[in-house]
């Protein structure tokens, strides 16, 4: 063959791959006006990663938490890598990947998940795992989380999943394209709105409220990991009143922290104590906190953190402040924006928020 | 494992590497190996009856061949000795003896067929009879499941035994070769029925790489993933939406449902034929055709010359012709040309031969009333054609229209309108519904819903009616280029950098508007199920 027809050829995959690789860019969703909650895994890409405490878990870290509120009153450096229902094999590959980049002394885990021992949904398994990056860790995680219908090539090559989308593609898939705004406040999905709690639920009795033993295997491996690297893991529930958290569940993550000599601490049994108030500090009556419920509970959860596991206060350190000075100031000029929204519009407009009737 | 699948498409990739970097020599072997993989991702325990079929055909057609060879040998030895009456009745006591082992095959063969196919729908038939005459007991039905592909090689192995026996060409003596030929995975579940004589020729050839069969064999399943993916699976959700929902969709949308159907079933049985003989020509193999760009028939017999050919061949060489020249028919003959004279006497044995034709046709694509009704409908409208020739050639004569565009249009569209409307048969699988459907289109007036927005509430988007609409006017397109001689040649002659750009061109558009994935319920080949 002559240097034309190989030149030729070259020239063609060359196009190919390139073509892909743009259209992959293009139809993937950007999860930036609208389920921003798809953005949170890959923020953690972005972040110098040095942190005293990570955050593990599903809405109830990335909503209820707040890690500038953690640095402005302990100077502790934390990330949550939380997502939209995020499976506890899920979180355990999460963290196994983290330990790559980083080694954090505390790990704390949300244990809702515990209550699902099987795949539930692939919109949630592709808001927790589009974002993570290609890594043996990934493909496990994938493994692990797949529907029946899922496939993992679809995961690898995400053009092959979201295809279809050229016909529902915005003016966001374009402005996105190679560069997308930071959504989070390391992994705190913020919310100024309030929608305060009607009702105080009642957990309609279950047939059984045994965890899987499938959630056990993978809590299991979390406190193994933790071990092997020496953090310090510690469980906690929340004070989200939805979904319900049953007695019987409380009592089998005492058991199990007991056995293991973790420290768990139920957040739903100390909502005096931190001082949140459900008219106030909760933006969907009660399924999570807002900005300022979540500032409350940073500000009782730092408080053990730091007295717990002694970790410092790093405010001194010229070179980390300057960072987190950043970041506090992106936090505050969020605040206020959505201030502005809610005052303006009456719901939240930038985050693709329906408005309230 | 299905054709339009990630496992199958990393199947054929592994394959097509591995088969030319062996030695030539084992290449029909890892044929046989992948073909039996393939088959095994099916359910293993499906092999028992592939591997049924082939030992049985290969013990009998060996056996049918020893007694070819003994014939030969004695008529040989005792040519001098024997006058040409002994001879012929030799000749007889051994076709005898070879018919009583072909028989044994087929019955053996085509009864396994019949009852993993055909029991429970006879159960169901039974119990009808029963309960129609006051009956009170019930027969349980089989739990029986059909095994991948079974019509297609047990119909081709059947080939192959007959024309052992017709003398066509000698048995394959090496097994393995003629469990390849049986099991050969590309053409498996939907065929072409290959022939032994055709298939043979390239089968168990030594191939070396050749990039013409491998750029002419990609294109080819390219074009059939395209057909399948872009166009088959996406009308298909329309279709769906109209035929399970008939007490809704009628009118108007069962006219829809009639052409939709129409147009799916091309692409998705020529798109799956396409990959089959793509597939087979990358590894050097020539499957026969099996359509000629039917749609384009001026008639229903040349439709059926045109579709699905080596089906109509197979029933044409191994059915239609046996029978009519078979001894009952020759009688019928016989006695229906004495009563009624030449013309009529001439006919009826014809029309025997054609009934029972469409009707194992009819039945040979589905265990149910629906398939019988509408082999039956096929064949009702043959002869009615075939009845009114006189009639045609009368026409043409008289007003000269014959040779005219729009007279020839006006031929094509009626087949295409004919065929569609016969296929509301297997459309809604019942042949109540499918009638009352079909006078739903004269009596149900709601033709103005379509363009008010109700074509847009079948589960597709304006979005995927315009890629529908592209999609097929490239298949016309392609269609109509394929009349002055292969598209494939044409660009092959064309500048490298046409050809690469057609090629890229066509993989991206595949692989954005094809309806795969999470969210699309792709469906198996139609024709699989056959």
């Amino acid at each position: 063959m002559n240097k034309k027809g190989i030149g030729l050829k070259i020239g063609t995959v060359c196009f190919l791959f390139i073509t892909l690789w743009f259209l992959q860019k293009l139809l993937v969703p950007k999860y930036v006006t609208a389920i921003v909650e798809g953005s949170l895994i890959e923020e953690y890409y972005h972040e110098k990663t040095d942190h005293d405490v990570i955050f593990i878990g599903d809405c109830e870290v990335y909503e209820n938490i707040s890690p500038i509120t953690l640095w402005e009153e302990y100077g502790i450096t934390s990330f949550i890598r939380g997502g939209a229902q995020q499976l506890i094999w899920q979180s355990y590959y999460l963290l196994e990947e983290t330990l790559k980049y980083e080694k954090p002394k505390v790990v704390v885990f949300n244990v809702l998940a515990m209550k699902y021992d099987e795949p539930q949904k692939e919109a949630y398994n592709r808001l927790n795992l589009d974002g993570m990056k290609l890594s043996k860790e990934k493909i496990k995680a994938v493994k692990a989380s797949m529907m029946d219908d899922e496939n993992l090539i679809e995961y690898i090559f995400p053009l092959l999943r979201y295809h279809s989308r050229w016909s529902e593609l915005t003016s966001e898939d374009f402005k996105y394209l190679f560069k997308k705004d930071k959504i989070s406040h390391n992994g705190y999905y913020m919310r100024v709105d309030v929608e305060p709690v009607k009702s105080i639920p009642k957990g309609r009795k279950l047939s059984n409220y045994q965890f899987g033993e499938r959630s056990y295997y993978y809590l299991d491996r979390m406190v193994e990991l933790c071990k092997e690297n020496d953090i310090d893991l510690v469980l906690m529930k929340a004070p989200s009143i939805y979904p319900y958290w049953y007695d019987e569940w409380d009592e089998q993550m005492r058991e199990y922290a007991n056995k293991h000599d973790l420290m768990y601490i139920n957040f739903l049994d100390l909502i005096d104590e931190i001082g949140i108030d459900y008219n106030v500090d909760t933006y969907d009556a009660g399924l999570h906190l807002n900005l300022y419920g979540a500032e409350k509970m940073a500000v009782y959860f730092g408080d053990i953190l730091r007295k717990t596991y002694g970790l410092e206060d790093r405010r001194g350190d010229e070179e980390i402040k300057k960072v987190w000075d950043e970041k506090v100031e992106f936090y505050y000029s969020m605040k206020e924006k959505q201030l502005r929204e809610l005052e303006e519009y009456g719901y939240l407009k930038s985050l693709g928020v329906e408005k309230r009737e | 494992m299905l054709f339009a699948s990630y496992g199958f498409i990393a199947f054929i990739a592994i394959l097509f590497i591995v088969y030319y970097l062996i030695p030539k020599k084992y290449q029909w072997m890892l044929l046989l190996l992948a073909s039996y993989v393939f088959y095994l991702f099916a359910g293993p325990k499906y092999i028992l009856y592939i591997v049924f079929t082939t030992v049985s055909t290969y013990i009998i057609s060996l056996r049918i061949d020893k007694l070819n060879q003994t014939q030969a040998q004695y008529l040989a030895k005792y040519k001098e000795d024997l006058s040409r009456a002994d001879k012929r009745a030799y000749r007889d006591m051994m076709k005898g003896r070879m018919r009583r082992w072909l028989v044994a095959c087929l019955l053996l063969n085509f009864g396994i067929l019949a009852v993993v196919k055909y029991s429970n729908f006879a159960i169901a038939n039974l119990n009808a009879i029963f309960q129609a005459f006051g009956g009170q007991g019930q027969l349980s039905f089989l739990d029986i499941a059909l095994p991948m592909g079974i019509s297609f090689y047990t119909f081709q192995t059947m080939g192959y035994i007959i024309d052992v026996y017709r003398g066509k060409y000698p048995p394959e003596k090496n097994i393995f070769k003629l469990a390849l030929f049986v099991s050969f995975f590309p053409q498996l579940v939907q065929g072409p029925i290959s022939r032994f004589d055709d298939l043979s020729r390239t089968l168990f050839k030594e191939h070396s790489f050749e990039h013409r069969n491998f750029s002419f064999g990609m294109q080819r399943i390219m074009w059939g993933y395209f057909k399948k993916l872009v166009i088959a699976d996406r009308i298909l959700v329309a279709v769906n939406t109209i035929i399970r929902d008939p007490e809704v969709y009628q009118g108007a949308f069962a006219l829809v449902g009639m052409l939709f159907y129409a147009f799916q079933l091309y692409a998705d049985f020529t798109g799956g034929i396409d990959i089959t003989i793509g597939i087979a020509q990358v590894l050097g193999i020539e499957v026969k055709e099996n359509f000629n760009r039917p749609y384009f028939s001026k008639s229903i017999a040349e439709y059926w010359r045109r579709w699905h050919i080596t089906l109509g061949t197979w029933f044409r060489d191994y059915l239609f012709y046996p029978i009519s020249v078979s001894k009952p028919m020759m009688k019928v003959f016989k006695f229906t040309r004495e009563r009624f004279g030449g013309a009529i006497g001439r006919r009826i044995p014809v029309y025997i031969s054609t009934i029972t034709v469409w009707f194992v046709t009819g039945i040979w694509h589905g265990a149910s009333w629906n398939f019988i009704a509408w082999g039956m409908a096929n064949c009702v409208v043959i002869i009615i054609s075939q009845e009114l020739e006189p009639f045609y050639t009368w026409f043409h004569s008289k007003f000269k229209v014959g040779n005219t565009f729009g007279f020839r249009l006006f031929q094509v569209l009626r087949t295409v309108l004919l065929m569609s409307s016969i296929r509301m048969f297997d459309c809604y699988r019942d042949v109540p519904t499918t009638f009352r459907m079909f006078g739903s289109m004269f009596t149900v007036f709601n033709y103005r819903e379509l363009f008010g927005g109700a074509l847009l509430e079948l589960g597709l988007s304006m979005a995927d009616y315009w890629v529908l609409f592209m999609g097929l006017i490239a298949l016309l397109g392609v269609s109509l280029a394929q009349r002055k001689g292969s598209v494939r040649l044409k660009l092959a002659q064309g500048s490298d950098l046409l050809r690469y750009a057609v090629y890229s061109f066509m993989f991206i558009i595949i692989l954005i508007f094809g309806a795969y994935g999470v969210g699309y319920d792709s469906s198996q080949f139609i024709y699989n199920q056959f």
